[in-house]
């Protein structure tokens, strides 16, 4: 019987501690399987013909999926264990293919009390940031 | 996004401000039309698609071995699909047009802030979905902003706060989405003005045939010694040769000799499929049983036809038209009411 990979603990955690950088290449593929998987058929997510017609140079990201690799950056790093309370985006630059998201992120703060821990996770392009997060991730 | 400008209201005056911003937050705490209910319950494959597209290999999502030994005890849905459950799918949204949310949209539009760009997502949650659970989602608009101006214009920013419940009716998880509507800042480039039409060749001998069409009249030219008629214009009759001439006033009708509806090389200036004809002028008054009266003969293209009913032998009448500011030139126009139906 296989086990359950480990889970990081919260008294093992600091604040400042640096999460483990996620280097995702954004391409044609990842844009539209996630718009699909997440259900946006929104045009601007596939077709980069009507896309370029309502002035987007090309397909974008859509944001269902910039919550989901937020998401999957954390408990990446926390493990299967953990409990995410809270996802907060703000959003920035689109995230066009033949980029490369780079994700990084920070323990900005501790919750003694209720075992939480908040992240800061940045998503940056070529162009600037594409997301800035707050999560709220509960330890044990 | 498009962005009208013909009938943008302009609030000039504070009270004007003031009195649209106290109109758009009357919107504000209003749900914007009937809980939408997720189409599917949670599933074990539409959460594996996802997480197989982001590449997340937190097993609690697919591994139920795995699922159960963890604080989830089973599998569970990630917090951040959470509004993927409920998305409007390939038929895009089944809210009809008049509901609390198109009416504060239809009032922004009104001010011209058309465009739109998502600016938060801030999800929280209570519990983790797992598969069998079944979603309702109620939206509520939570705030309006006052006027806002940033790098991508001036405009309010609108957010909404979607509820989702459970089947039990317990709130397992909310979203606060922000979006900024606004007029953007820099105007697209103008349109392009529209290449003119390429300026015909002209000299001594023809100039007058245009300055002619300019005036409203098509002219041919007739020897002034021999009397025959000859089009195109030039300096000597191709009969007697004699270097005299005088203008010739043709009549605006004639029938179509032959045509072609040209697609390609396209020209700028130029509408396609472009129709070019080839017109037997009908002969003139003045110079009626003189040779080569019946004779006269024009290329020109057509307006306002309906291309499938050209055919060779069908009446036109000519209009002089204004191509450019600066330049008419004669049209044929298919003259239905006396077409002869000859066919090619």
């Amino acid at each position: 019987m296989s086990t359950l990979p480990a889970t990081r603990s919260f008294a093992n955690v600091t604040v400042g501690d640096e999460l483990t950088p996620l280097d995702l290449p954004i391409t044609r593929t990842l844009i539209v399987s996630t718009a699909i998987a997440t259900r946006d058929y929104q045009v601007v997510h596939h077709d980069p013909s009507i896309a370029a017609e309502r002035g987007s140079k090309d397909i974008i990201m859509n944001i269902l999926t910039s919550n989901a690799f937020v998401g999957r950056f954390v408990t990446d790093w926390t493990g299967p264990n953990s409990f995410i309370r809270s996802v907060k985006v703000r959003l920035g630059a689109p995230n066009y293919p033949g980029d490369t998201m780079v994700i990084t992120g920070s323990v900005t703060a501790k919750d003694d009390a209720n075992k939480v821990v908040i992240v800061a996770v940045k998503g940056s392009n070529s162009m600037g940031d594409h997301m800035n997060a707050t999560v709220e991730v509960v330890l044990p | 996004m498009s962005n009208t400008t013909s009938d943008i209201i302009v609030d000039a005056t504070p009270e004007a401000k003031a009195a649209f911003f106290n109109e758009l937050q009357t919107y504000v705490g209003l749900e914007i039309g009937a809980p939408t209910p997720a189409p599917d319950e949670i599933n074990a494959p539409m959460i594996r698609h996802l997480v197989e597209a982001v590449g997340d290999k937190n097993p609690v999502y697919t591994n139920a071995e795995l699922a159960k030994q963890s604080i989830h005890g089973g599998i569970v849905a990630p917090p951040t699909m959470l509004q993927a459950w409920v998305m409007n799918g390939i038929d895009g949204p089944a809210r009809t047009g008049d509901g609390p949310y198109e009416k504060m949209n239809q009032l922004l539009f009104s001010r011209g802030f058309t465009s739109v760009v998502g600016t938060n997502s801030e999800q929280t949650y209570v519990r983790y979905l797992r598969p069998g659970d079944q979603l309702t989602m109620r939206t509520v608009i939570d705030s309006i902003s006052d006027e806002k101006t940033t790098g991508l214009g001036t405009g309010h920013f609108v957010s909404t706060r979607q509820d989702y419940y459970d089947a039990q009716d317990e709130l397992v998880g909310s979203m606060l989405f922000r979006i900024f509507r606004f007029q953007p800042k820099a105007k697209a480039p103008a349109a392009k003005p529209k290449a003119l039409r390429p300026r015909p060749a002209t000299t001594h001998d023809n100039q007058w045939y245009f300055d002619g069409l300019n005036d409203g009249v098509l002219y041919s030219q007739a020897c002034a010694e021999c009397g025959e008629v000859r089009f195109p214009t030039g300096p000597m009759c191709p009969t007697c040769h004699s270097l005299k001439w005088e203008k010739v006033e043709m009549p605006l009708s004639g029938t179509i000799h032959s045509f072609v509806i040209a697609h390609y090389p396209q020209v700028p200036s130029f509408d396609y499929p472009l129709p070019v004809l080839l017109i037997d002028i009908d002969p003139s008054i003045s110079h009626a049983g003189k040779p080569g009266n019946n004779k006269v003969r024009m290329i020109m293209n057509s307006a306002d036809t309906d291309l499938d009913a050209l055919a060779v032998g069908s009446r036109v009448r000519i209009e002089i038209r204004a191509t450019d500011p600066d330049m008419k030139l004669p049209f044929a126009i298919l003259d239905s009411t006396s077409n002869t139906g000859a066919t090619s």
